[in-house]
């Protein structure tokens, strides 16, 4: 008994002096960064955005690579069967990763994900052309309650971020307005630009993106965004609604809690360097830091928020 | 510009077009690896070029990309890119009888055409033509499908029926997977493996290149036919069709722009479409899908213009017009470079050194892919059958797995290519399969979107008959589903009243 207590207390030792001396060493060599999508989206922009800041600041190379399908399940799916030693990682979004197992079986949950950081998010707009007769949000919430179900919106993807932006916010402003998925953001704002539809739910990044020939009516964030200093909030006009698609980085959940944690801080260093923040600001995206130890709670509010709208707008039963 | 031209014309930038085209063409040639991975490998590259460079580099490879698409259809029946469906069609005839040479320097020669008159398109009109991406709405991309699926009528070798079986299969095939816009699951019989659809690329080779496989190991013969006196490029013969068919080449090139700049489609559509074209216009004694050279330049002509069309959203808009264009924009993001209409007039000078070096990389593909053209065949002609099928059997199973890095795709792959294989015993042929999954889903996003938007504004009707585009759209469908019909009726017509 003794003896086997010994062993054992030994043994948990050494594994914990393992485990730590193995995160001193981390990262030894180059990361495979996977995105669960094709390349050319937020998710690859925003690790591209990364790679260089990574290099610099841990001397290592952050490789991405691509595994797409399912709307990122078939990445997710993997992801767990993956080995745990910290030298692969792989990108993570919301609402996805509450929705998707939320609405059938994807052969992966939730709860299964061991998330590192959440580093960044796009938060909601809503956008109209520059030649719209929208110039506030009050021009446009006035227009559908005249015209119930007639102000059409185009947005990216079903049960997407945009779509539940669209949901919570007929709701909170009283309105019935009519959403039309698109695949992706950029088919999305071609409607929009080409008067197929009168506004679309897109994110800050498409504001940056179309330049003059769009205005952001208002963001669903909490403050203004810097790339829009003359952009209200919801939140200023009234409405309580901030959201978006959020994006975070996971480790297999055989990964080491010490590396976890360490990929976590090396990830909110990044976070925190002004170079990096300003690259990503340009781009439209809004920084967050939610780093391993947050992450339960955060994921907590957040799923119940995204159930919520979901079942609200008939995309969860 | 003229400042731009010279910017374009500097070593560094000329060295940069070239090894990109070349790298483009080779990794074009094997199928599997598309124009989209090509560039999206590239990018960590370009990081810490000037934007100019970066740009030149990636659009570089990017055209060669395209065009190497042609050497795997013309020499293996197996389109390298999907862009290169439309070659298949004629290229691989060519090659059976002998011609395969003659077939991959015309394909050269109109890849460089067909590129030139993209980026020129890029270069003097893009504001304009810009236009264009944005009078598609969801209405129009449904009829585009539509006319699209007609093609099959043009398609189908012998039995219009079985063709039109094999379009409902195709249709049926990209029902698969998670639904683009509804999200609703379909078809996967609780696999999760088929939670993702099936992949196009993997159907491509599957479809196009397992039963050539298989037929290769059934048969005694040679895989081509093999020349018997030393022929070198065929420059002379090749330029002679080419010229005899500059119509063919000019409008197919026109066709390739167009679709290029609108979002939905590609150069797979483009090549089908202006293909379907030279077939309806075909003069007596051409004929199609038996290895004719008006078939490849029509093909390769147009997929090459959709490489300029494709920059015409991407740089104007801020807009990918094709999903490598998606790749170059986020690296044009990454760079600190805003797309959109300011960057015409604020970074002229990156924009237009850029097209001119894209015009230069298309320039420089002509002896590239001469010489590659040249090396590819005589290789795959040489190659004993030994060796061959299984260096192309390991080269199917690399190329669809580099896909999506998903073994599931390769079994998918096979188990289509052993179905095709069955299908094309009994006279059910790839390309109308093909079309049917390249296009069900363009067609399915388009009506729902369009029905989703009717309804809403309670104009279902005017939604569908009732803009230009589209009934535009709807009567060149009919007429070049019925034009051959009603032709055949007056000749026999006029035939009877002369007797």
């Amino acid at each position: 008994m003794n003896f086997i207590r010994r062993t054992m207390f030994t043994a948990a030792v050494t594994l914990a002096a393992s485990a730590a001396a193995v995160a001193a060493d981390y990262p030894g060599k180059a990361l495979d960064y996977i995105i669960p999508f094709g390349p050319g989206g937020e998710s690859d922009i925003t690790a591209r955005l990364q790679q260089p800041f990574f290099k610099e600041k841990f001397g290592q190379d952050l490789v991405v690579s691509y595994k797409p399908g399912g709307g990122g399940a078939v990445g997710w799916a993997e992801l767990n069967r993956l080995t745990g030693d910290g030298y692969t990682i792989m990108g993570v979004n919301l609402p996805h990763i509450v929705l998707q197992p939320a609405q059938k079986d994807v052969g992966y949950k939730t709860d299964e994900l061991a998330v590192a950081y959440w580093f960044h998010y796009t938060p909601d707009a809503i956008v109209v052309s520059a030649d719209s007769p929208f110039k506030t949000l009050a021009d446009l919430t006035k227009f559908a309650k005249d015209n119930p179900g007639k102000l059409v919106f185009s947005g990216s993807g079903k049960g997407s971020a945009n779509h539940l932006a669209q949901v919570r916010f007929d709701k909170l402003a009283g309105i019935k307005s009519t959403y039309v998925a698109f695949k992706g953001t950029g088919a999305s704002n071609t409607a929009l630009l080409g008067g197929q539809v009168n506004a679309a739910w897109g994110y800050t990044t498409s504001g940056t993106a179309l330049g003059d020939k769009a205005r952001v009516l208002a963001v669903a964030m909490e403050k203004r965004h810097p790339k829009f200093p003359d952009v209200p909030t919801f939140k200023e006009l009234g409405i309580d609604l901030v959201s978006g698609a959020y994006r975070g980085i996971a480790v297999p959940k055989s990964t080491p809690d010490e590396i976890r944690n360490k990929l976590s801080e090396m990830i909110g260093k990044i976070n925190a360097d002004a170079e990096f923040q300003k690259k990503m600001i340009d781009g439209g995206f809004a920084m967050v830091d939610v780093p391993a130890d947050k992450n339960a709670d955060f994921l907590k509010a957040k799923s119940q928020e995204f159930i919520e709208a979901a079942k609200e707008g008939g995309i969860l039963k | 510009m003229l400042q731009s031209l010279a910017a374009a014309l500097t070593p560094v930038n000329l060295v940069l077009a070239l090894l990109g085209v070349a790298a483009g063409t080779a990794i074009g040639a094997i199928p599997g690896l598309t124009a989209t991975m090509a560039v999206a490998v590239l990018v960590p590259l370009t990081f810490t070029m000037p934007p100019e460079n970066a740009l030149i580099l990636m659009g570089a490879i990017y055209t060669g990309a395209i065009y190497g698409g042609a050497y795997a259809a013309i020499l293996l029946n197996t389109p390298g890119t999907p862009s290169a469906i439309a070659t298949t069609l004629d290229g691989f005839p060519m090659a059976k009888r002998g011609d395969g040479d003659l077939a991959m320097t015309i394909a050269c020669l109109a890849s460089v055409a067909g590129g030139i008159v993209g980026a020129l398109a890029l270069l003097t009109l893009a504001p304009p033509l810009s236009k264009v991406a944005l009078s598609f709405g969801p209405a129009e991309y449904f009829w585009l499908a539509i006319f699209g699926l007609s093609l099959i009528a043009a398609l189908s070798e012998g039995s219009l029926l079985k063709g039109l079986a094999g379009g409902a299969f195709g249709l049926l095939v990209s029902c698969v997977g998670v639904a683009e816009i509804s999200a609703d699951v379909r078809l996967t019989f609780g696999s999760h493996t088929l939670i993702s659809g099936i992949n196009v690329v993997a159907a491509l080779i599957g479809l196009f290149c397992i039963p050539v496989l298989i037929d290769l190991v059934s048969t005694p013969e040679r895989h081509l036919k093999i020349e018997t006196e030393q022929r070198g490029f065929r420059l002379g013969e090749a330029f002679a069709h080419v010229w005899r068919e500059k119509l063919t080449l000019i409008r197919s090139s026109m066709i390739g722009t167009i679709v290029g700049i609108l979002p939905g489609a590609g150069g797979s559509v483009a090549g089908l479409v202006a293909y379907s074209e030279a077939r309806r216009t075909a003069k007596p004694g051409q004929s199609f899908g038996k290895g004719e050279p008006a078939g490849v330049i029509a093909s390769e002509s147009s997929n090459n213009a959709t490489v300029g069309g494709g920059f015409i959203p991407t740089l104007v808009l801020g807009i990918p017009g094709t999903p490598p264009d998606a790749v170059i924009l986020g690296a044009l993001l990454v760079q600190g470079l805003r797309t959109g209409p300011s960057l015409f007039t604020e970074k002229a000078t990156i924009v237009y050194t850029f097209i001119w070096g894209l015009m230069f990389a298309t320039i420089l593909m002509l002896p590239v892919g001469l010489l590659l053209g040249r090396y590819a065949y005589k290789s795959i002609v040489a190659m004993p059958k030994a060796i061959l099928v299984p260096a192309v059997a390991f080269m199917t199973i690399i190329g669809t797995y580099a896909i999506n890095n998903n073994v599931s795709d390769v079994v998918i792959m096979i188990v289509l290519g052993v179905i095709g294989w069955v299908l094309g015993r009994f006279g059910y042929l790839a390309s109308p399969i093909v079309l049917g999954l390249i296009l069900g889903p363009i067609a399915e996003q388009g009506f729902v979107q369009a029905w989703t938007i009717g309804v809403a504004r309670e104009d279902l009707f005017g939604m569908f008959f009732g803009r230009p585009i589209s009934l535009g759209i709807i009567l060149f469908t009919l007429f070049s589903l019925f034009s051959p019909i009603l032709i055949e009726k007056w000749k026999r017509r006029s035939a009877l009243n002369e007797r």
